[in-house]
């Protein structure tokens, strides 16, 4: 592990925080407030962005382990520790945070009229603990960052939802707290068993695989609930359509996400033998997610639940691409995430931008956008095509690389993913023709106001990320490849380990140096080829 | 001067029990009531500052008293500190609410007294006589102040209620005294817990422990023993009810741990079950019960009900680390409790306490301090990180899961989903319901200083929970001690 002198990572996760008691420092009368919660609130996730900048270009992708690691004294008595650190799976989802939360506030700026200072107050102390959750070296520390998005979360949908805001706020808090807990029960379980909560321990550590059936459940009811996947997922659309733009924005962004990295750093190196066992079952959910939920979107009025439902369906790539359990499967997915967590960023906002001038989500509300602001309609467009997975954008590249490795995996599956897509392109294509194209039937529609330059700036640099990684790709692959090739490695050792048991049951002793010798084999094939 | 010294273990409990004896005098006196309640009540406060001071200067060593009866150590010590630090924090929030409530009668703060000393001498008894005398001592004055209202139809059933209910409980807690003793020819703790071993524990001695562990359990209100509680809790003025939710429960989980996991430590196997069937039915009961209630005492109550049954998770486990969770969950608890309380009792709506839970609309308008420090207090109730509630939650289930008990941890958090539904509720009403009606008057200071002081140690938990913890550990050695 790479260690570093000062606690660079905690800092990161704090600087919100700091913003926060800013926030809570300004007096004045209430426009003054409102004027200036926003401009700390940006200033504040501005710097917490270039913070993150910096750390990542100081980040080594061919070090294999955690980096920037801090370790702090905490209730050492119980195994605990608090302990930060990145590797090439974690790396990408804190710069993702840390870019998309400035946009959010800016995306909020002047549809966020009351409680503003409030209203920040939550998406600052959201951000840091998003980044906390993915800088996470300790199961509790995790669960503490994980479990705490809640909170602010609740009270986004809550106070500045829309109409049916309280029940889609309880019905998320619930529904994922509900697949947390569980969550938490194993983790106590994991923590009795290796007499630690150190995540780097843990994951070389070897639980029985009758256990391991257990744990591995217990974590996927909170990973399942919070990536979603189908049947889980119907506390999605309610939290998407109610939540304020920025806050669907965030939610699909990156709590979504959430889900998918803990797959990756939990259940596959933590239950190798489970992750293999629960493969088969896991990729059919998704392949039903996919073409379930490309359908339930087909059929559907409102502009932000058909992205809502767009979404399942594409974290059902990520699960497929995932469980495939090899290098292009989960290189694929964790490209999907970054991808999808661009592209669905900027519909939600897309949509919003629309929603901020007429006040409606109805798509047969507008029609013949593209006449009033021409602009919004090239973004739109480029974000649409990206979602559909055009070659060229960033959406191509996940979904491909997803499906090589579902391919390998099992040819069925892949074919039946590969529907999701012809049905996402309908979808897409279908919303983007009866919002932008067409004559305006609607007055309102015809007078839009064109787009201002605060939401071009939004706009900008997502469109031009999803671009560049899609022209691109290396520029992630290589941040994440030595890390993926580390939970493979755990995954093959694990598969050695139970066929020499097989072989060897009875004759306990040098079982574990043939498995560390079989692993070095693997190694040395995979880095071979 | 010898003979004062063997008492000296027992110096703050002396003088509490003085001191109140000179305030029945002071309180007959004095013809002007509310005077005399003014006097009494900063006496009162004063004087429980002094015996803290008296607790923690005797409390480094332990040590016994008339003849091991009494027995104090730094675990008795630091659950006394708890206890007087709670009824402090009641005491000092009532100032106002004793005035508009119509209880100001210098009585009330008497019999405060009366009750925290029989709890100070419960945590400390030695033995099965001392322990039922001091939780008569604590039951009684605890009777009378819930019908302290005398005139209200509702305080006075809620005193007549628990007087009966309480009297029962009692009954059953000194049945099973008579049953240990008759089995194992011993009253004192150490006694019992010499004559107690595995192999040896008779039948009877085992109905014995179930009667009084059952008797213990009506007092801590845990389910199914615990359907007086709503109603008390409900019709005693709110000031009262505080104290019922925060001070008694203190004393009676420190009877439940020194009995169980002190006394009767080596035979786990005559309690064990009792202990897990109280906590599994506690947390349920607790959580399901509150989720229709419109009455903000009502919901108190059965939340309380709850926190007992997760206080008593660690406690099923009858391992070290068991124990000290259930004394870090009781320190939260107490914190939370204390906190919600200070601001409970000092809301109104239209001149009368807001009590029904829709009372709360608007608090976010009128107070957005004291609403965020609401929603802190509820969000650590429902067990959220990183909030201290959460804490407790993760030690208690981490003791339960250390001895084996998953299916109770797993209970026990599925029932906190439960639960955290209506704290959200509560939440929800302060920060989206009627957000333009505002409540009315401003919060009493020492309330504004207790409401913000709970809600911040419990926003900044994870600071201070290791020294917490570390703290505890150092007690537990103590718990019952064995001379040789």
């Amino acid at each position: 592990m790479m260690e570093t002198s000062w606690p660079i990572l905690t800092v990161l996760t704090f600087i919100p925080l700091v913003g926060v008691i800013f926030l809570l420092l300004i007096r004045g009368d209430e426009a003054m407030v409102k004027r200036n919660a926003r401009d700390v609130a940006l200033l504040v996730s501005v710097f917490t962005m270039l913070f993150a900048f910096a750390i990542a270009y100081n980040f080594d992708p061919s070090y294999r382990g955690y980096q920037f690691v801090d370790r702090g004294e905490w209730l050492a008595d119980d195994g605990i520790g608090f302990v930060m650190g990145v590797d090439g799976i974690s790396l990408p989802f804190v710069v993702l945070t840390a870019l998309l939360t400035p946009l959010a506030i800016l995306a909020s700026w002047h549809s966020i009229t009351t409680r503003v200072r409030e209203y920040m107050m939550g998406f600052l102390v959201l951000e840091s603990l998003m980044i906390g959750t993915f800088c996470a070296l300790d199961l509790l520390v995790f669960y503490l960052f994980f479990e705490a998005v809640l909170i602010p979360m609740f009270l986004i949908i809550g106070i500045w939802g829309g109409e049916r805001r309280v029940y889609a706020a309880f019905k998320f808090f619930l529904y994922t707290l509900a697949g947390s807990v569980l969550m938490l029960v194993a983790m106590l379980v994991m923590a009795s068993m290796a007499g630690t909560t150190d995540i780097a321990t843990l994951q070389q550590f070897t639980f029985i695989p009758q256990v391991q059936i257990w744990l591995f459940l217990a974590f996927f009811a909170s990973f399942a609930v919070k990536i979603p996947m189908w049947p889980l997922h119907t506390w999605l659309p309610d939290a998407h359509v109610e939540a304020p733009t920025a806050g669907s924005m965030i939610l699909a962004g990156i709590l979504l996400k959430m889900g998918g990295y803990g797959f990756l750093r939990f259940s596959l190196p933590m239950f190798p033998d489970a992750s293999l066992f629960f493969a088969p079952m896991i990729m059919g959910l998704s392949v039903i997610a996919i073409i379930y939920t490309s359908l339930v979107a087909l059929a559907q009025q409102d502009m932000k639940k058909l992205i809502a439902y767009s979404s399942v369906a594409h974290m059902g790539f990520v699960t497929v691409g995932i469980f495939s359990i090899n290098a292009q499967g989960i290189s694929g997915a964790m490209f999907q995430m970054i991808s999808h967590g661009l592209i669905s960023a900027a519909l939600f906002f897309a949509v919003g931008v629309v929603y901020d001038r007429l006040h409606t989500r109805d798509i047969d509300a507008y029609g013949g956008v593209v006449d009033a602001m021409p602009r919004y309609a090239v973004f739109f467009m480029i974000m649409m095509l990206g979602s559909v997975g055009l070659p060229g954008t960033s959406g191509f590249v996940g979904e491909f690389v997803v499906l090589i490795g579902v391919w390998q995996a099992n040819p069925m599956v892949a074919i039946l993913s590969t529907t999701g897509i012809v049905l996402g392109a309908t979808y897409m294509l279908w919303l983007y023709r009866r919002v932008v194209f067409g004559v305006a039937e609607h007055d309102a529609v015809a007078n839009l106001p064109p787009l201002t330059s605060r939401e071009i700036l939004i706009f900008a640099p997502l469109v031009i990320l999803v671009l560049w990684y899609g022209i691109f790709p290396n520029a992630i692959f290589a941040v994440m490849d030595t890390a993926v090739a580390g939970i493979l490695d755990r995954i093959d050792s694990a598969i050695l380990f139970e066929s020499l048991a097989h072989v060897n049951s009875g004759v306990d002793s040098g079982v574990n140096s043939e498995v560390n010798s079989g692993a070095n084999l693997l190694t040395s094939i995979r880095a071979d080829t | 001067m010898i003979d004062l010294l063997i008492l000296e273990p027992a110096l703050a409990e002396i003088f509490l029990a003085s001191i109140s004896l000179i305030l029945v005098l002071i309180a007959a006196f004095i013809p002007h009531r509310r005077l005399a309640t003014l006097i009494v009540r900063r006496t009162v406060i004063i004087s429980l500052l002094i015996a803290l001071w008296l607790v923690v200067y005797n409390g480094n060593q332990p040590a016994y008293a008339f003849y091991g009866q009494f027995f104090t150590s730094p675990f008795m010590v630091y659950m006394k500190i708890l206890l007087i630090l709670g009824a402090v924090g009641v005491l000092l929030m009532g100032r106002r609410s004793t005035r508009e409530d119509e209880i100001e009668r210098p009585e009330l703060h008497i019999l405060m007294l009366l009750a925290v000393l029989g709890m100070m001498l419960m945590v400390s008894a030695n033995d099965l006589i001392v322990l039922y005398m001091g939780l008569e001592l604590q039951s009684l004055p605890l009777y009378i102040i819930a019908a302290i209202r005398r005139d209200s139809m509702r305080s006075s059933e809620a005193g007549l209620k628990y007087f009966l209910l309480g009297a029962l409980a009692s009954g059953l807690l000194l049945y099973g005294i008579s049953l240990i003793y008759g089995f194992t020819g011993s009253l004192s703790y150490d006694g019992i817990k010499l004559a107690v071993d595995a192999a040896s524990i008779s039948t009877g001695a085992v109905i014995g422990i179930v009667f009084l562990l059952c008797g213990l359990a009506f007092k801590i209100s845990a389910a199914p023993f615990h359907m007086w509680t709503p109603d008390v809790y409900e019709g005693s003025p709110t000031l009262v009810t505080a104290f019922f939710a925060v001070v008694p429960k203190l004393a009676i989980m420190t009877l439940f741990i020194r009995f169980t996991y002190g006394v009767l430590g080596d035979v786990t196997s005559s309690w064990q079950q009792v202990v897990v069937a109280l906590a599994a039915l506690s947390m349920v009961v607790g959580a399901i019960g509150a989720l229709r209630q419109t009455n903000i005492k009502r919901l108190m109550a059965y939340s309380s009900i709850a926190h007992m049954g997760y206080a008593l998770v660690g406690l099923s486990s009858a391992l070290a680390v068991g124990v000290s969770s259930v004394m870090v969950y009781m320190v939260i608890y107490v914190i939370s409790s204390v906190g919600v309380f200070a601001l409970i009792l000092s809301l109104r709506r239209d001149g009368r306490p807001a009590e029904r839970i829709s009372d709360l609309a608007g608090f976010s308008t009128s107070h957005p301090m004291y609403a965020m420090a609401l929603l802190v207090l509820m969000f650590s109730m429902a067990g959220i990180p990183p909030l201290g509630g959460f804490f407790g939650k993760w030690f208690v289930f981490s003791a339960a899961v250390e001895a084996g008990f998953v299916p109770l941890a797993v209970i026990g958090v599925l029932s906190s989903v439960v639960g955290a539904f209506y704290y959200l509720r509560i939440v929800k009403i302060m920060y989206i319901d009627g957000v333009e009606d505002k409540l009315d008057t401003a919060i009493p200071f020492s309330n504004r200083i207790i409401a913000t002081a709970s809600a911040g140690v419990l926003l900044l938990f994870a600071f201070v929970i290791a020294i917490l913890r570390d703290t505890i550990v150092a007690t537990l050695p103590f718990i019952v001690f064995v001379a040789g």
